[in-house]
Formats: structure tokens, C-alpha cells, sequence
């Protein structure tokens, strides 16, 4: 059969020494990141691009995508023993999770979310070798009109599954695809905003944009808050076990999340905070009445969310994979990496590069077994992690940082654009901007442009065409209905309340 | 007129101008072919949209986007003006001293890489970064700049012969 066929091809290559360890090294770092204060895993694989410049593209993605679902299983032990989210996914695992911690069964807690993970994470896999295969047949029947409507449909998602306003989001879009634009004109030889003259030849790498607004301004921003004292849930994390009534209870709430997580993960925008979200509230609304209310340490509380966070960071690499539409910001850094490793990301990656798909695939999964064996043995090394300060670790962030773009070649020039994107970053941030649907126009902005070129010479400029062709225009309306349906007064009060931070 | 969200007012300012300095530098380019003898400009209005819609020019999609983004901008800053918020939706303290310690850090460890190495340019980086956080003793700072500045020699210029400068200020 072609799926154990394909699983073989992926299989062989996740499972190299070389491939394992950088599996294996994305997991700790992913795990690492989770678990540390004031960095994410957008902010991780920011950092680490400069470095995989250096590597083949397999393990370069390898890697990448082990700091990327690695970051989920770290955030919710930070969520369970302080209550503090490593990672915004983690945000609902604070309520129940903390909860249990402080009922003294933060080992139950930790190992439900470690074991409903590694499921989902496996189901994930599974998902995505489905999938794609079809969604790729589907997609070689796409005109650049299609394509182009796609990411208009990705875009959009993008924006209105954000945090925030709307209009801002979309603003930042255009924003993100406008500078492209100048990227652009640096390669025609010519300057379109007529503004930056002289040096800036080489234009903006994606990397700078990507360190200067999510790594750097976010340590400006997180310094600018006030720091409140953590405690951490003291005392050695006894009981790792579940007992039988807490599998029984959680199980169900597994597959729920699971189930959520893997739908929500596909779409454009969404992602694991998403997933989580919506499975917290399925839990708590939907699913019949716990033992334990929600909020007072309910296990479902703790094991829907986290499978679903995990499903979720799994199937967003299915509209990247099959694409090569970018649901979030990490996924777009991943779209970037490959068109730098001269790989034009869409439906024709399987095809061209099977070692690369399949096996990116394969490591996804041996990942999380890897991650599985990482974190509950581990407990007591994250927990004393925990009590790392910020203070000692942005400096050496901010080194990193400098040190990866300086690697790109660009000289001073690109440590002087990081830092006015650090400065733009933050200022977006105290504007409530988003900075994510900037990325994604940046990044789609030169790929989408080739698609519309390609449209408008075989309408002879006509752009009727995206709707005249009929998958087009279903794809343009579901982008419109999205917005409808959004800022609809009922539905727009549950996505300001799902988007609160706490 | 009151600015109902501040947060909004200005964005909505920064979109549309950032929008506007956009349109206008892209009309600066070819929105289209140029008319020539083969191919000669397209009579009428929309003959001549589809002609340079068909092969758009370097300024076509700036000015469209730059366009689209001044709008955008317009009903943001509309909204501020018109619709309540929760307090006003206040942007809040700036982080100065963050900010500036770490741009600084960040420009200054540009400027003097080159010329001075990373022997130089960490410690300093280092020192200017940790003022952006609550001020550790100077001797925590001086032991991290230290510890990264070693680390760095040994990972990147011992351990990966990357070719970014050291010491270049003695190697002349």
C-alpha cells in the first residue's frame, strides 16, 4: 500500500543517527524554551535559522520542528507547577493543572498531559500521512489563480483567528506584503517606496524581520512588565502514575481533544493555543458534568487541552507541507527556511523531495516518543529550571540573536535593521498589533506576487478571473464568509473572550 | 472628536501614514508596459487597465497594497474616533530603559563587530543588554559577560570556525 510504502521511505530517514539526534536535540531545546520564562518557540526558531543555514534541509526541519511541538510539552509543566503558560497554549493548562498541583497530584497532572500528548501527537502523525497525499492530488489542480486565492484564504484566516482587533490584523498583513514589495524592487534593481536608497541592496531578510519584532521586542516587552514573584509548587513531584479512576476519566477528554485539536490545527491561523482553548471549553460546556467541576483540578481539564495543543502543533504542518501555506508564525519561519534551501514550498515538495516529506513526517513521531521519555523522568530538572530569572537569560538571548544575523552575511546593515525592527516590534506590540500576520504577508508576499502575476498574464489583466474560475471564487467567498462570520456581534464577543490574556 | 481607543487612534495614524509614503514613492515606477511603437498604449480607459494589469510594472502592486493599507488605516482611525472602549484602551507605560538598552546593545554590537571583535563586542553587549533588566551586581553582569564571551570562542570560532571576527582590534 502507498502509505506504508511512504511510511517506509520516512521511517528510513527519521531514523539515521544523524536525523535522530537532531530529533532528539529539537525536543530537549523545544522542551527547554517550553519550560523557560520570556521565550517561546516562535522566538526559538527565529533564533536557530541562522544556524540551520549550515545544515541539509532535512535535518534543518528536523530540528526546527522538534523545538516547534517540543515547546508544547514544556509549556504545560510550567503551566502545572507555577501556573505560569511557557508557551501561550499552556494558558488553560494553568487552571486545572495548577489546581491538581496544589491538591498534591501535580505528578498525575503532568503525567496525563505527557501521556494525552504523545497520543495525540502520534494520532497527529498518523493524520498528516493521511492527508496529504490527497490534498496534494487535489492541489496539482490548481491554477496560480487557485494558489493565489488559497493564501488570500490563509491570510485572512490568519488574521481573523489572531488576538485583537480585526482591522488591525488585516492592516498588518498588508503591512507584512507591502514590505515585501521592497524586497522585491531591491531584486528589479529599483527602490518602489523611493525611501531606502543607497545600501540596503541586499533588502530584508525574513530572519532579521523575524529576530528584530519576535525576539527582541518581545524581551523589551517582557522586561516592561512587572515582574511578580513565581512560586513554584515546592516539594518533589511524588506519584507519576495516574491511578485507574484518573485514566478513566481522562481518557475520553484525550480523544476529544485530540480529535478538536487535529481539526483546528489545519486551519489557517489556527494553532495550539487555539485548540486548546476550544478544547477547554468543549470540556467544560459540552462534555457532561466531571467529577471534579472544571477550574478545581479536573483532570479532563488538564488531558483535552494538552492533546489537543499537541494534535494541533502536528496537522500545522499539514497546510505547510501540502501547500505551502503557513497557518502561524512558526510555520511561516519553516516556509522561509526551505525557499532558502531552494525548495519552493507546495504540493510539489512530496513529489520532488519524498525523503524530505516523509521523513520530516517520520521524525514527528519519533519525536514524540522522544519526548515522552524526556519529560516525566525529567520533571525535577525542568521544575528547578523554573526557578531560572529572566534577568540572566534575555542578555544571552540577545546575543544569539545578534550573532545569527551577523552569520547571514549582511554585515552591520542587518544588525541595524534588526534593531529598528526590534524598535517597530515594539511599538506594534504597545499599538496592539499583531505581529504574526505581518510575518505572514512578508513571507507569502514574493510567492503570492509570482501567483497573481501569472493570473492576470493568462487573463490578459483581467481580474475578474478569481471569480469567474469557480475553485477560486469558492476559496475567495470562504475568506469573505470568514470575516462575516467574525465580526458578527455574538460570535465576535466569544473570540474577544477566547483571545483574553489572562 | 475624542479619541475614544488611543491604541487604535495611533495605529490607524501610522497605517495610513505608512500607507501614503508607500503609494506615493511607488508612483515613482512603471505601473504598466510603456507605450511604444510595437505596442501602442491602449485606447480608452479600461483598454488600458487590462493593458497594464496584464503585465504589471514595478509600482503596480506597492501602489495597490500601499493603497489598501491607507484605507484599512482610515476606518481604524475612524473607529477610534467614534466607538467606546474599555478605558480608553491606553497604550500604557513605555519600557524606555528596555528599549533602548536593548537597541543600543544591538546597534552598537553591529557597529563594532567588524572593527573590534566579538572579544569586545560582547562584554559591551552584554553590559548594555543587563541594563534593560532590574541591575544585577556589576559582578553577575561581568561573570555572564565572561561566561558568553568564552562560550562564544569556544562554540562558534574554536568548535564551528565560523568566520566572524574575534579580536580583529590586535589582528589590525
Amino acid at each position: 500500500m502507498d502509505l506504508l510504502h511512504n511510511l517506509g521511505i520516512g521511517l528510513g530517514v527519521a531514523f539515521t543517527t544523524q536525523n535522530l539526534a537532531y530529533a532528539f536535540c529539537g525536543a530537549l531545546l523545544g522542551t527547554l524554551i517550553g519550560v523557560l520564562p520570556g521565550i517561546g518557540a516562535v522566538a526559538a526558531i527565529a533564533l536557530l535559522l541562522p544556524a540551520t543555514y549550515a545544515l541539509d534541509t532535512t535535518p534543518a526541519l528536523i530540528l526546527l520542528a522538534g523545538v516547534y511541538y517540543g515547546a508544547q510539552y514544556g509549556g504545560s509543566t510550567t503551566a502545572i507547577l507555577v501556573d505560569v503558560p511557557g508557551e501561550p497554549s499552556a494558558l488553560v493548562t494553568c487552571l486545572d493543572g495548577n489546581q491538581m498541583a496544589r491538591q498534591g497530584r501535580a505528578g498525575v497532572a503532568l503525567s496525563v498531559a505527557a501521556l494525552g500528548s504523545f497520543f495525540a501527537g502520534c494520532v497527529g502523525t498518523i493524520a498528516i500521512a493521511l492527508v496529504a497525499p490527497p490534498l496534494t492530488e487535489l492541489a496539482f489542480q490548481f491554477g496560480p489563480e487557485e494558489y493565489f486565492s488559497l493564501m488570500v484564504l490563509g491570510l485572512v484566516g490568519a488574521a481573523v483567528l489572531t488576538s485583537g482587533s480585526l482591522l488591525k490584523a488585516i492592516a498588518m498583513v498588508l503591512l507584512g506584503l507591502l514590505l515585501a514589495q521592497v524586497n522585491a524592487g531591491m531584486a528589479a534593481g529599483t527602490s518602489p517606496s523611493g525611501l531606502v536608497s543607497v545600501q540596503s541592496v541586499r533588502g530584508i531578510s525574513f530572519v532579521v524581520l523575524g529576530i528584530g519584532v519576535f525576539v527582541f521586542a518581545e524581551i523589551v516587552a517582557g522586561l516592561g512588565h512587572s515582574k511578580a514573584r513565581r512560586e513554584v509548587c515546592a516539594g518533589p513531584v511524588k506519584g507519576l502514575w495516574p491511578s485507574r479512576l484518573d485514566f478513566h476519566e481522562a481518557w475520553p477528554s484525550v480523544l476529544r481533544g485530540t480529535a478538536l485539536g487535529a481539526a483546528i490545527g489545519v486551519l489557517p491561523g489556527g494553532g495550539a493555543m487555539l485548540a486548546s482553548f476550544a478544547s477547554y471549553a468543549v470540556e467544560k460546556n459540552l462534555a457532561g458534568t466531571p467529577r471534579i467541576p472544571l477550574g478545581k483540578g479536573a483532570i479532563e481539564g488538564v488531558a483535552g487541552p494538552e492533546s489537543a495543543n499537541n494534535a494541533a502543533a502536528q496537522t500545522a504542518f499539514i497546510p505547510m507541507l501540502t501547500l505551502g501555506i503557513p497557518g502561524n508564525a512558526a510555520m511561516a519561519l519553516l516556509v522561509g527556511a526551505m525557499a532558502i534551501k531552494g525548495i519552493e514550498p507546495g504540493p510539489q515538495v512530496m513529489a520532488s523531495n519524498p525523503q524530505l516529506f516523509w521523513g520530516l513526517i517520520a521524525s514527528m513521531w519519533a519525536g514524540n516518543v522522544i519526548l515522552l521519555v524526556l519529560n516525566l523522568p525529567l520533571v525535577g530538572l525542568w521544575a528547578r529550571l523554573l526557578a531560572v530569572p529572566y534577568r540572566a537569560v534575555f542578555p544571552a538571548l540577545v546575543l544569539v540573536g545578534c550573532i545569527g544575523v551577523y552569520t547571514l552575511g549582511g554585515g552591520a546593515i542587518d544588525l541595524y535593521l534588526t534593531a529598528l525592527f526590534a524598535l517597530v516590534g515594539y511599538l506594534f506590540h504597545k499599538l496592539g498589533c499583531e505581529p504574526a500576520p505581518l510575518l505572514l504577508g512578508f513571507i507569502l508576499g514574493p510567492i503570492m506576487e509570482d501567483h497573481l502575476r501569472r493570473s492576470l498574464l493568462l487573463s490578459h489583466g483581467d481580474w475578474a478571473t478569481f471569480v469567474t474560475r469557480p475553485l477560486s471564487s469558492s476559496l475567495l467567498i470562504a475568506a469573505a464568509l470568514l470575516i462575516v462570520v467574525v465580526t458578527l456581534p455574538a460570535l465576535r464577543q466569544t473570540r474577544e473572550v477566547a483571545f483574553q490574556e489572562d | 472628536m475624542r479619541i475614544k481607543s488611543e491604541r487604535d487612534f495611533w495605529s490607524g495614524l501610522v497605517f495610513v501614514a505608512v500607507g501614503v509614503v508607500f503609494a506615493i514613492g511607488a508612483t515613482h515606477y512603471r505601473m504598466g508596459p510603456e507605450c511604444a511603437v510595437q505596442e501602442p498604449c491602449a485606447a480608452g480607459l479600461h483598454a488600458r487597465w487590462l493593458q497594464l494589469s496584464a503585465q504589471p510594472g514595478a509600482g503596480y502592486f506597492p501602489f495597490g497594497l500601499a493603497i489598501l493599507l491607507a484605507v484599512v488605516g482610515a476606518i481604524v482611525l475612524f473607529k477610534s474616533l467614534t466607538f467606546e472602549s474599555e478605558g480608553g484602551d491606553a497604550i500604557g507605560a513605555f519600557a524606555w530603559r528596555p528599549l533602548v538598552a536593548i537597541v543600543a546593545a544591538v546597534a552598537g554590537f553591529g557597529a563594532l563587530l567588524e572593527p573590534f571583535g566579538l572579544a569586545a563586542t560582547i562584554p559591551l553587549l552584554v553590559v548594555v543588554a543587563s541594563l534593560a533588566g532590574d541591575v544585577p551586581g556589576w559582578r553577575a553582569v561581568l561573570a555572564q559577560a565572561l561566561v558568553l564571551t568564552l562560550g562564544a570562542w569556544a562554540f562558534l570560532i574554536w568548535g564551528l570556525k565560523l568566520p566572524v571576527p574575534f579580536a580583529s582590534w590586535f589582528a589590525g
